[in-house]
């Protein structure tokens, strides 16, 4: 249970990861991720259907995530949609999309979900499983940690560089970005790209480890991510290295898998999850604000008592 | 073509809200010519179109006519990010200018930038530090031994003393102050005033500021002009403005626009 809350926590860090970038670094809440997701698990699960290698089937669904960024970041850039809008158009639209995909696996219309149970050796777990001969649960450790460490070295390098320091300022100060001879909608193009292309890798993983994938599997994914990044911030709230910060949304995403494994073990309908999680983010993010007004009514009895 | 001309607006017509109860002319046929090395300071009541014609010039939105002209190249259709490499920008609010969740270094850094297109090398060089620690001693704040500091730890002074020397950091062609000591108290306003007139001197940088402070707009550059309903009024240069007096100036408006000065903030200070 432990070890299977491990697995999942690694491949929901890289989504996490994904909605740092728009989250944290553009300040944009982009919806798509919720699209997104799934269309990762979908081309993954289609292209090993149809016998491709499960490795270039997860690029492949890494560059399908980053044309859905790229979607929203037209619609808001181009055509001026709020961030909100431009992310519940794109997650709508792919919808239907996702189903088209997952249609090209069945050769059926309205192939709402794929199952690879038939296609378990053929998934990037049983390949490395074949590779190193650890068994399946090792090989998706395995693959889990050098996956997610692999995509914080990418994000601290990308984030280090002339753009990714551009992206980054877009984030905090667009006016200055412009003043200082950045196209922010670039910017905020490629920002939005790069989340949902990772997003889109986690749903790859994702439809590989659980061998299942479904048209709803998304929904509430971005709450997930969020939930996974508050809790990788308050844990290592004094990390002043990028690097660390991004390893504690990864342990973030991980103890809030373990924690779920638990809370299902205890005999939680699972179908429960996902309001807990909106309650948990829902505390979480209004911390600050419930601790300002404690401190106020403390100062009002002060007040009381000293008048 | 003049070749000491740095800056020439032609008829610049801007109106806002057009075709609505809102509808706003900002800017009315403005002409305006300015010299390389002009210092220029821009004075003008409430609505005179002061930031509007700075906004115009640096490509916040389209002006509806009339042709910008930089050194000789026509910028009117070009968007603001491109025009960014020739202008150095102060705004009024400290907040504007900088990028308060990074370090002082990586502002400086993106303001190098300006003039250069952003690749995937890494977004700073130790021989750049170097630099940035020396022109930032110049600010005499002693913010060269705070590099790593975040922005947003600055206070508005401190913030305006950067973005100063991120407008000035990479030469640009003009250097433009829209009300950039505006939002600090005087006595640091005063110094951010003093530092820019070193910065323009030793630069010897083409520049518009625009001020509400009448004193100061009399004090520092070698021409004054004041604006009224979108239109400059007054061009004072030379001689003449060295004699200028506040009440002068404020006989002067009202000669030329036939009515009171009314701006709170520049009969306030």
């Amino acid at each position: 249970m432990l070890l299977s809350g491990l697995c999942q926590g690694f491949i929901w860090a890289i989504l996490s990861l994904g909605v740092y970038i728009s989250y944290r670094m553009l300040d944009f809440a982009d919806l798509s991720c919720e699209g997104t997701i799934t269309t990762g698990a979908s081309v993954a699960a289609m292209l090993i259907w149809r016998g491709c290698n499960p490795f270039l089937a997860a690029l492949l669904a890494f560059i399908a995530g980053c044309l859905a960024g790229t979607i929203t970041g037209l619609l808001h850039t181009k055509l001026k949609i709020p961030p909100i809008l431009a992310g519940i158009l794109t997650m709508i639209s792919l919808y239907s999309i996702n189903i088209h995909i997952m249609n090209l696996a069945t050769g059926k219309e309205g192939t709402s979900n794929l199952s690879l149970l038939n296609y378990k050796d053929q998934t990037v777990y049983a390949a490395i499983d074949r590779l190193l001969g650890i068994g399946k649960t090792n090989a998706s450790l395995l693959l889990g940690l050098v996956i997610a460490a692999a995509v914080i070295a990418l994000l601290y390098w990308f984030f280090g560089t002339e753009i990714g320091c551009a992206i980054r300022a877009t984030g905090t100060n667009e006016k200055m970005c412009r003043a200082q001879g950045i196209n922010t909608d670039v910017t905020k193009i490629i920002g939005l790209a790069a989340s949902n292309g990772f997003i889109a890798l986690s749903g790859a993983l994702l439809s590989q480890y659980q061998s299942y994938t479904d048209v709803g599997m998304g929904v509430g994914s971005i709450v997930i991510g969020l939930a996974s990044i508050i809790i990788g911030e308050t844990l290592f709230a004094r990390a002043k290295h990028f690097a660390v910060r991004l390893l504690g949304i990864v342990v973030g995403a991980v103890l809030y898998r373990i924690v779920v494994a638990f809370v299902i073990f205890s005999g939680m309908p699972s179908t429960d999850l996902k309001l807990m999680t909106a309650v948990v983010v829902a505390v979480a993010l209004s911390l600050p604000i419930l601790k300002n007004r404690l401190a106020l009514n403390a100062k009002k009895k002060n007040a009381k008592k000293a008048g | 073509m003049e070749t000491n001309i740095m800056l020439s607006l032609d008829r610049i017509s801007k109106t806002f809200n057009p075709g609505t109860i809102n509808e706003k002319v900002a800017l009315n046929g403005l002409d305006l010519r300015i010299e390389k090395g002009d210092f220029i300071t821009v004075i003008g009541g409430n609505g005179a179109g002061k930031s509007t014609m700075m906004n115009a010039v640096t490509g916040v939105f389209p002006v509806d006519e009339g042709t910008i002209t930089l050194d000789g190249e026509d910028i009117t259709g070009l968007s603001e990010y491109k025009r960014a490499k020739y202008f150095g920008r102060v705004f009024q609010d400290p907040m504007t200018g900088t990028a308060p969740n990074m370090e002082i270094e990586e502002n400086l850094a993106l303001a190098y930038r300006r003039t250069k297109s952003h690749g995937l090398r890494w977004g700073i060089s130790e021989k750049e530090r170097v630099r940035y620690k020396e022109a930032l001693a110049r600010l005499d704040l002693g913010l060269e031994n705070r590099m790593h500091a975040k922005v947003g730890l600055l206070s508005g002074g401190q913030r305006q003393a950067l973005t100063l020397l991120m407008a000035t950091l990479e030469r640009p062609k003009m250097l433009l102050l829209d009300e950039h000591t505006a939002a600090l108290d005087p006595k640091t306003a005063d110094k951010v005033l003093r530092l820019t007139h070193e910065i323009v001197r030793e630069d010897s940088l083409t520049t518009l500021m625009v001020t509400h402070n009448m004193k100061n707009a009399i004090e520092y550059g070698n021409r004054l002009i004041m604006m009224h309903e979108g239109q400059i009024i007054l061009d004072i240069r030379g001689e003449d403005k060295k004699k200028l007096t506040v009440e002068a100036l404020l006989a002067q408006f009202s000669r030329a626009s036939g009515s009171e000065f009314a701006n709170d903030r520049a009969l306030l200070s």
